[in-house]
Formats: structure tokens, C-alpha cells, sequence
């Protein structure tokens, strides 16, 4: 018999560093000239940076170098694709294995905690521009951060009764904690920002601000047009997450769970539905694990904890009577592959698609819905700009914050432009 | 054990089953200890020290220094000699070498006067100790007619050993201080005075943190703190240093030198050995690991004995003494230059950041496949090779001999660990 992991829903998965492990851990750390761990992150963080004031026993001067680079420092600790970014660039590979660097990421942010250290302040020039900011996810977070340390006076309207959007109610709290999340927006709220709740933004809703930033993500659902699809027990994975998350452990998954799709929110939904109690969890994916937008990691905690995954097979149907009983694949490449599992719940993780952005801005949209901005986030409506997934289709965490840092850039220089001082 | 060798060695005219001793330390202080570590394997015990004085000791009253992450680099010790009543410390001496008699049985014991090292020595005879070893060095007492304040006084030295050799003829070993300029003078001294031999070093005196909490050193005894001695595998290489002065002394050449400072390993033994000490004494890293590293001590020894076609220590012992030469007498007609081997090369730079930022800028770095080249300015310190992380990626390469210099064969080393 295999040892399968059991863990709690709300538990973090992995634990952290101690003083005296990271020292290990740090001391591992060949201190490279020109590092190119600090070359590989999207946002900037320079971890070998950080990485030496943990060797040299200045563990706040590493939590001010993560925080100052990334006001999500603590959250993409945890979700960072690490294995595809710093730690393949880490020069430590040529010996035997990367040094753990979202690990002592995660240690630096912890003691940040432990210290009670205040890092980032507001501009103290302050300045007259007022600024809204749509949705109060990851992309929203960084731009807010960045406008709030320049000294501008910024808003985030955000449509549920939390801040954090995907990170709050889009991940399996064992991969990231609550806990990790509202530090890490403590530090945007610290930073004078103002948040309201409840708020499904329209254009009118923002017309009073000098700008507007768009970092809305991607919450409408997208379930392939199968028969079935609309049977009880059928989910797309941003419902079934949220309402896990909102639930816990009241949130009943079902005993049979069949989660399709090959990406790290396929990995969250399949462990959300094992950690609350499911029997049986089985993911399946229609490409090969190569070609799998998830984090190997992912998929291996997955396994850890017993869930079952086939790959080449993709959906075809669902099947039942008034609910989902079976859901029915067909090889993907393979002709002659059939496959058939009975199921209570079906979560098609299979991408997000955006919601009708045409209500929040005048902005040009592509075919898809997204909304068409630059890497500056320039959108082609004057005073609105846009990043994150809204932008970019879905991408990570880390990638939303330089997104939304960039437009940030973008908008101080339009305000400064059009003499908003 | 697939190997075997002979490890027993004649030490002062006593017949020892192998060199590795427990040195006068909390290690060995009484009966069940040092019961234990005879059956573990060690050859024979330095009696933790015994006196007319018995200690009174503190707490805490040890601390250790670490870098990197690496405990123990060096250890801290404030315990003076032995808290328990004299005679009951002899007792257990005799009882000790009654049970195993093939085990060596050193009495180590320190006087604060004449009277007190005679009558001590007396005791260690009655106790049947198979040698003696005087304490003059122990750099944490709280009397200052003891230890190290007496180590480092010649005439105090040389009385104390004629106090104790005009009442037995027990072979007398001195113990050094290391807090010192040259340990040659007090152990001529004590050679003089009659010891038969002597062992060293003992610890460094220290201070090995600051605790900013209560602005004193460690260990925090009720707020503050004192020098005591250092040792550990931080102090061997003064103990190397310190043994090689005394044994290349035309006066202290054919001493049976004890050698004590930061053993751990078969290679820390093997060094001590081929240095010209024929006794090994521990206490550190049986302090950090226990008495079971005696069995790798052993084991790897033979092992070494083995591949080098020793058959016996003697075979080995001083054999590094005379390679050991005055600074003014190294060939310095010429310049190693270090050899980069790009496959093995992980491009981490840190032989480029040192050679700029502590050497003589002679390594370019190229940004491009992040790999270091040589250039003219390498005056062949290897630098780059310490600090290099990866094994034999940096090694020795071409010798080039300055303007003017004759060329001669030049031996090298040619594998690093």
C-alpha cells in the first residue's frame, strides 16, 4: 500500500523555515555573481539578494527586499511557479538541486510578520489624483500599492465581501493559507488605500476618478459544450473553489469527484474536493502532463494525497438522471480510447473566460472578452488601464503584480501629463 | 571489520591497544563514563582533572560559535576541574582500572602549591594510575595559583613537575596552555623539571558571542558572563602549529607529545600522527556526538593505514614534521596557475568575485556563457580554487617560473577533497 498524505483543508501543506533551516538552507546559497535567480522572476525580486541577507544574518533586510519589489510577497512565496522560474535559473541545479528559494521567501515574509515590520510608506508628497481600482485581486493589489506609494489617493472597489479575489477565492487554503493573503493586503491597507465591498463597478460607478485601473481577472465560467453540462453536479472550477472557500468545511464536494483539466486551479479544485472528504478524486486531462500548464509540484501533492490522474482523455459528455451520474471521455488522440467514470461532481477546470467588461469601461475588447491592453496596461479608453488575467488570459500570480506595477507606471506618468500633480 | 590493522602503540613506555584517549574533560569524570567509554573502544582516559580544590561551578557554563549554519565550530567551556570529593575521583580510578585492565588510566591532577601536586601524585599512585598528567592550563579557574596562570610561568611549571617526580616515578606529563607566545619555554620547563613528556594544548581562552539581551558574553551567568577556554575544530590548527614548534626544538624533539585540539575525525587523528604525536586526546565533539566516533576514528584509520601500506602507526608517525619548513625556506621561484575546467564549471562566479575582490583581478568574467578567463595578472595564489563549489572544478595547472628563475622538479598536490 502507498503512504497517501492526509491533511486538513485549511492546513498549509508544506512547512516553513525555522532560524536555524533557513540558515542551512541559506548557507546552500552559492552566492553567485550576476545571479541568475535574480534574472528569472517577473516581477523583479531579486533573490539573491534577499538569499544573502538571510546568510549574513539580516533577515529584515531580506523581508525589506522582498516587500519593497512585491507587495505580494508573502502569497507568491506559496504560489510562485519556482521550479519554472528562479529555481531552474539557480546555478546550485549543476551540483544537485536548487536552493529552495519560495521557501526562504516564505521565512523572510514570516519574521517580517514576527517583527511587526512596517516596510512600505505612503508618498509623503501627496497628490491630488484620485484613483479607482476594479477588483481587488493580485493585479489591482500591485497597481494600488505602487499609486499609494507615489502618494495618489486610491480606492479599490471589489464586487465580493473580501479583498484578495482569486487569491481568496481561488485557491486551496493548504497551498494558501488565508492567514498568508490578509498580511499581505495589510501591507496595501497600511499603505492608506481604501476598500469597498460589495461594489459590481460600473462606468458610472468611476466617473469621478481621474483614473481607472481594470484588474477585474476572469470569473465567467467555461464549460465545454458537452450534453449535460447544465445536469446538478456539474461545476466550472471558479464556482466550486469559491463556494469551497466560502463554505469550508460545511461545503460538501461529493463522494466521487472527476475534476478535468490539466492546470494548477485542475490541481486546487481536485485537492479542495479530497481535503473536505471526497472518497474518490480523479483528474482528467486531454493533453500529456508535458504539455500541462501546472506546476509539477502541484500535481505530485496531488498524488501524495491519492488522487488518481489520466491523461489524453478529454470530455465528452455528462450523463445522469436530473444530476450528474457519469461523465463520459474520448481519447483526445487516441481513436480508440473510451473512458467512463461515475461521478456525484464534475469541476471542469478548463480555463476562465472574462466576464462583460463593455459595462466597466469603453475599453476595446478582443474575441475572446479580455480586454486589449499593452504590457504598459494602456487600454484604448482614455484614463483606463488595465493587467492581470483580464489582460493576459489567465497567467500566474507573479505575473499579475509586474503587470499591475507596469500599469501603475503608466498611469502616474498620464496624470502627471494631464497635470493631475 | 574487513580491515584490520594494528593501532596499539607503546606510549611512555606504557602499552596502549590504540592512541585514542578521552582528554581531562567533563567527558571522563567518573566511574559509569568512563566505564562506557572503554567499552565503546577508547584505548584510555585523562581522569577528569583532580585537586585539593574541588570546583564549584556555574550555570549555564557552555556555548558554542556556528557559521552557516555549521554548529560547533568551536566550543566554550567554563567548567574547571573536578566537582566531586578527591578521594572519591581516585577511587573510582582504581576501581576503573581493576575492571578493565588493559585500558590506559591517566590520573590528571593540578595543585595550587607543592605540597598539593606532591600528595595529589601520590594518590594517583595508590589509585594505580598508568601515568600522570599535570594540569597547568586549565584557563578557567577560579584560584589563580592554578591553570593557565601557571602554565604560562616557566619556574611555576618547572617546580610543580619536580614536586611530583620526586615522589613517583610514574612518567609525568605536563599539559600546555596555548595562551601563550611559545610553548617551547614552559615545556623545556617542565622537561627540566622532570616530566617525561607533554601534552597540548589546552583551550584558548574566549569570548565566543555577545548576547544582546543582557550585553554580556555567553554563556549568561545571572547576567554575566568570563573568559574561558575555546576548543573544537576551530582551535586545531593552533594545536598543529603549536606541536610542530615543540617537536622541531633541538631541546623538545623526541618528546612523546599527547595531542589534543579539535580531533573529530580519523583525519584529524591521522594529522596529529603524522605530525610526531604518539597519544590523541578528545573531548569536543564527544561533548557534540558522543563516545561512539571512536569506531569511525578506528575504522578509518585502518582504512588510511590500508591504502598507504601502513602496517603499524609507527609507520607514519613524524612523518610530516620535517616537510614543515621556515617561511624563508619555500622555493618561491615560481607560479601555480589554476586550471578552470568549463564542463565541470557551473558559472556561479564566485572564483571572478574573489580574484577582483581579494586577489589580483586576474579572472574576466564572461557575462555571456558565464564563465571565468584568465588572464595575465594570476600570480598563482588558487584563491579561486578555495572558494571554487564545485569539486575539482578549479584545479592546479600550468607551472610558470618567474624571469630568471632555474627550473627544478616541483612536487605538487594534485587532488583536493
Amino acid at each position: 500500500m502507498s503512504k497517501v498524505v492526509k491533511a486538513k483543508y485549511t492546513a498549509e501543506a508544506t512547512s516553513g523555515f525555522t532560524h536555524r533551516t533557513a540558515m542551512e538552507e541559506a548557507a546552500r546559497c552559492l552566492l553567485c555573481h550576476d545571479a541568475p535567480c535574480s534574472q528569472g522572476c517577473p516581477a523583479g525580486t531579486d533573490p539573491a539578494k534577499f538569499i544573502r541577507s538571510i546568510r549574513f544574518r539580516n533577515v529584515k533586510g531580506a523581508a525589506e527586499t522582498i516587500r519593497e519589489n512585491n507587495i505580494l510577497g508573502g502569497t507568491c512565496a506559496r504560489v510562485c511557479p519556482y521550479d519554472r522560474l528562479c529555481e531552474e535559473a539557480c546555478s546550485r541545479c549543476g551540483i544537485d538541486k536548487p536552493i529552495e528559494i519560495g521557501r526562504l521567501q516564505r521565512y523572510a515574509i514570516e519574521q517580517e510578520e514576527v517583527f511587526g515590520m512596517k516596510t512600505l510608506k505612503a508618498g509623503q508628497d501627496k497628490k491630488a489624483g484620485k484613483i479607482a481600482c476594479v477588483g481587488a485581486g493580485p493585479a489591482s493589489l500591485a497597481c494600488a500599492a505602487e499609486l499609494a506609494k507615489a502618494g495618489y489617493d486610491v480606492t479599490i472597489l471589489e464586487r465580493e465581501a473580501k479583498a484578495g479575489g482569486v487569491l481568496t477565492y481561488g485557491i486551496v487554503p493548504s497551498r494558501l493559507p488565508q492567514a498568508v493573503v490578509d498580511h499581505d493586503i495589510a501591507q496595501v491597507e497600511g499603505l492608506g488605500v481604501k476598500f469597498e465591498f460589495g461594489k459590481d463597478v460600473k462606468e458610472a460607478d468611476v466617473a469621478g476618478y481621474d483614473a481607472v485601473f481594470i484588474g477585474t481577472g476572469l470569473w465567467g465560467t467555461n464549460i465545454p459544450d458537452i450534453p449535460g453540462k447544465d445536469l446538478k453536479g456539474v461545476y466550472a472550477a471558479a464556482d466550486f473553489l469559491k463556494q469551497a472557500r466560502t463554505k469550508q468545511e460545511a461545503f460538501d464536494p461529493g463522494k466521487r469527484v472527476v475534476v478535468v483539466g490539466g492546470g494548477d486551479v485542475t490541481v486546487d479544485c481536485a485537492v479542495t474536493a479530497k481535503l473536505l472528504g471526497a472518497e474518490d478524486v480523479k483528474i482528467v486531462y486531454r493533453r500529456t502532463l508535458e504539455e500541462a500548464p501546472g506546476n509539477m509540484t502541484e500535481f505530485q501533492y496531488a498524488l501524495e494525497l491519492g488522487i488518481g490522474i489520466t491523461t489524453g482523455m478529454a470530455p465528452a459528455a455528462v450523463e445522469g438522471n436530473g444530476k450528474a451520474e457519469t461523465a463520459v471521455f474520448k481519447g483526445f488522440r487516441d481513436e480508440a480510447a473510451e473512458l467512463k467514470l461515475s461521478a456525484d461532481t464534475i469541476v471542469f477546470a478548463t480555463g476562465q473566460g472574462a466576464e462583460d467588461m463593455a459595462k466597466v469601461a469603453p475599453v476595446k475588447l478582443t474575441d475572446k472578452g479580455t480586454i486589449e491592453a499593452g504590457e504598459d496596461g494602456i487600454t484604448s479608453a482614455d484614463k483606463f488601464f488595465a493587467a492581470g488575467d483580464i489582460v493576459n488570459g489567465g497567467k500566474t500570480v507573479v505575473e499579475a503584480v509586474a503587470a499591475g506595477k507596469a500599469a501603475a507606471a503608466s498611469m502616474i506618468e498620464y496624470l502627471e501629463k494631464k497635470g493631475v500633480k | 571489520m574487513a580491515v584490520k590493522k594494528d593501532l596499539s602503540i607503546n606510549y611512555l613506555g606504557v602499552e596502549c591497544e590504540n592512541p585514542f584517549f578521552l582528554s581531562s574533560s567533563p567527558v571522563g569524570s567518573n566511574y559509569e563514563m568512563v566505564a562506557k567509554c572503554f567499552e565503546t573502544g577508547w584505548g584510555g582516559v585523562f581522569y577528569k582533572t583532580v585537586g585539593i580544590f574541588v570546583a564549584d561551578e556555574c550555570s549555564p557554563r557552555f556555548d558554542q560559535t556556528n557559521k552557516e549554519g555549521l554548529p560547533w565550530l568551536g566550543f566554550k567551556n567554563m567548567e574547571q576541574i573536578s566537582d566531586k570529593p578527591t578521594e572519591l575521583n581516585f577511587e573510582n580510578m582504581r576501581k576503573l582500572k581493576r575492571d578493565y585492565p588493559d585500558k590506559i588510566m591517566v590520573a590528571s591532577i593540578m595543585g595550587s602549591n607543592e605540597q598539593e601536586w606532591k600528595d595529589l601524585a601520590k594518590m594517583a599512585e595508590q589509585a594505580e594510575a598508568d601515568l600522570i598528567e599535570g594540569n597547568f592550563s586549565c584557563p578557567q579557574m577560579t584560584s589563580h595559583a592554578m591553570g593557565s596562570d601557571v602554565g604560562s610561568n616557566p619556574e611555576l611549571v618547572k617546580s610543580y613537575c619536580q614536586a611530583v617526580t620526586s615522589v613517583t616515578d610514574i612518567p609525568f606529563i605536563a599539559k600546555m596552555t596555548p595562551n601563550i607566545t611559545s610553548m617551547e619555554v614552559p615545556a623545556i620547563a617542565a622537561i627540566e623539571g622532570g616530566a617525561a613528556s607533554v601534552s597540548a594544548i589546552n583551550t584558548v581562552k574566549s569570548i565566543t558571542n555577545i548576547d544582546f539581551e543582557n550585553m554580556t558574553g555567553m554563556p549568561v551567568v545571572n547576567g554575566k558572563s568570563s573568559i574561558s577556554g575555546y576548543s573544537g575544530a576551530a582551535v586545531k590548527p593552533i594545536a598543529l602549529r603549536f606541536i610542530a614548534q615543540m617537536l622541531q626544538n633541538e631541546k623538545l624533539k623526541d618528546l612523546e607529545i599527547s595531542g589534543i585540539g579539535g580531533i573529530e575525525t580519523w583525519r584529524d587523528c591521522a594529522e596529529f600522527l603524522a605530525l610526531g604525536c604518539r597519544n590523541l586526546q578528545v573531548t569536543t565533539s564527544i561533548m557534540q556526538y558522543g563516545y561512539r566516533i571512536v569506531e569511525d576514528m578506528a575504522s578509518g584509520l585502518m582504512h588510511f593505514m590500508d591504502e598507504r601500506g601502513y602496517n603499524k602507526l609507527d609507520d607514519f608517525i613524524g612523518m610530516a614534521l620535517p616537510n614543515i619548513i621556515p617561511a624563508e625556506d619555500l622555493n618561491r621561484d615560481f607560479k601555480i596557475l589554476p586550471n578552470f575546467d568549463d564542463d565541470k564549471c557551473i558559472g556561479c562566479g564566485r572564483c571572478y568575485i574573489s580574484c577582483y575582490d581579494a586577489a589580483h583581478q586576474a579572472i574576466d568574467w564572461n557575462a555571456e556563457k558565464r564563465r571565468p578567463e584568465l588572464n595575465d595578472n594570476c600570480v598563482g595564489c588558487h584563491l579561486c580554487l578555495n572558494v571554487c563549489p564545485v569539486q575539482e572544478c578549479i584545479t592546479p595547472g600550468e607551472i610558470k617560473w618567474k624571469e630568471g628563475r632555474n627550473p627544478v622538479d616541483v612536487t605538487l598536490k594534485h587532488h583536493y577533497d
